[in-house]
């Protein structure tokens, strides 16, 4: 049976394309909300705690159409960040000492500052994650990729659902798994995933369905092992990431009719302990556009960190000031319960 | 009452309560539960596998149910879990099977 061909949600006309119409279907459910479910835990509304990471998605465009994705990218996006905003990022580094920046899309790759941008922030001394499709590397264009992440001493964050082929391909496109494992062997040629910090090589699994991951130790044994056997593969570490109900995700759990047990299960999962994990207390998300964001999630769903105060005045990178971001709010919804369900789930894996 | 049936679904959430008239005997049960299914010799994954096996060849809906369920979140994909289901029907099929020795010894002894 062949899988389907993907649009984004907006090239298809669904209602869903409008982020306040993720929300609505949310808080069209029987559920607690989640700033509901930190008073009965006696915590207090989510504040941040610093400001260490820099997430920026540079653009929304992307060569797959995965099933999961709350980007909603897909090569029909064209959301691309400018230079200009880039330039603005690398003074952010600079005024907040920044010691991490994570590049983000759709796929990163296809912006055509990208290579510009990683060389500045790591001459301003930041460490660089870039989260890679791996299909990416096939591509005419970007096949030298592994070189020149290993040249700047990038951290690549993989996507693999799964090291068998089956979930791979069902959440991601046919033919994905294939071309993954031809990029991870060709990052391992280069140095990567082989326990040389410089070259560190990082999976990350999304359940390709509606479950929450298992064990992320447990399943970074399994994964490491059965890589290993079945494709002589190596990489450092996986994170495991729970899926979160917004985008082409919702879509899904709406369609196969699985949201409200998939929200039932989030709930049920709520984890004090995760909470102090979250990483929107240490980072701050940059939309393509320059607009300002508590994490990835709440960009999608068009919520915007706003500064403390009567105003509540939105913020963008431009004109970025460091402490009125430390002392907001972080914007809340129901969504938030995907970070906070069982293990804690952030984009660094699992947060207890 | 017609929606009436033995199996219900949502009891499979009730299993708790099963200890609510020996907790203590309850308690040794589900310690001792939780431990069997942990990292060892067998990865989890490996364990839950056995244990989606194992409820079918009880015919548990209650076990098929949640162990379809973990076996996803544990890290086994469809097909993993469409062979522990063979293994399963492998086993019961050739238990009855293996018992025909029994009828051919029975018959043969019969037969003239």
């Amino acid at each position: 049976m062949g899988l389907p061909v993907l649009k984004s949600l907006g090239a298809r006309g669904s209602t869903l394309a409008a982020p306040s119409a993720q929300r609505d279907a949310l808080r069209r459910l029987p559920m607690i909300d989640f700033d509901k479910a930190l008073g009965d835990a006696s915590l207090p509304s989510l504040r941040p705690s610093g400001l260490s990471v820099l997430q920026v998605n540079v653009g929304k465009m992307c060569n797959q159409t995965c099933r999961h994705c709350h980007v909603d990218a897909g090569p029909d996006r064209r959301e691309v960040m400018t230079r200009q905003t880039m330039e603005h990022c690398l003074a952010l580094i600079e005024q907040a000492k920044i010691s991490t920046v994570d590049i983000t899309g759709g796929a990163p790759e296809l912006n055509p500052h990208f290579r510009w941008f990683v060389e500045e922030c790591r001459d301003r001394g930041a460490h660089v994650i870039d989260r890679c499709n791996l299909t990416i590397m096939e591509t005419r264009s970007h096949h030298d990729l592994p070189t020149f992440f290993a040249d700047h001493d990038v951290e690549v964050v993989c996507s693999l659902p799964h090291y068998r082929a089956t979930h791979t391909d069902r959440q991601r496109g046919a033919g994905v798994y294939e071309k993954s494992i031809r990029g991870l062997r060709r990052l391992n040629e280069v140095g990567y995933g082989q326990g040389d910090p410089k070259r560190r090589l990082v999976l990350v699994s999304n359940p390709a369905g509606a479950f929450m991951p298992g064990s992320q130790a447990s399943l970074e044994r399994e994964w490491k092992r059965e890589l290993l056997r079945n494709h002589d593969v190596r990489f450092d570490s996986l994170f495991t990431i729970t899926n979160m109900p917004i985008s082409r995700y919702l879509e899904w759990l709406i369609e196969t009719d699985n949201l409200e047990s998939y929200m039932k299960k989030l709930v049920g999962a709520f984890n004090p302990l995760a909470v102090s994990g979250v990483m929107c207390k240490e980072m701050v998300s940059v939309g393509w556009d320059g607009r300002v964001f508590d994490c990835d999630f709440n960009q999608m769903l068009e919520m915007e960190a706003r500064a403390l105060g009567a105003g509540g005045e939105t913020m963008t990178i431009a004109s970025f000031d460091v402490e009125t971001f430390l002392a907001r709010e972080i914007a809340t919804d129901r969504h938030c319960f995907g970070c906070t369900a069982g293990s804690g789930s952030s984009c660094g894996g699992t947060t207890t | 009452m017609a929606d009436e049936t033995y199996y219900a679904p949502e009891d499979l959430g009730k299993f708790g309560q099963i200890g609510e008239n020996a907790p203590e005997l309850a308690k040794k049960f589900f310690d001792w539960y939780g431990a069997v299914f942990e990292d060892g010799a067998l990865s989890a994954r490996e364990k839950s596998l056995i244990a989606l096996a194992v409820s079918h060849a009880v015919q548990c809906p209650y076990c098929i149910d949640a162990y379809s369920k973990d076996a996803l979140e544990k890290g086994a994909d469809l097909d993993q879990m469409t062979e522990a289901v063979h293994v399963s029907a492998a086993i019961r099929g050739g238990a009855a099977l293996v018992h025909g020795v029994q009828m051919r010894n029975h018959a043969t002894k019969l037969s003239m």
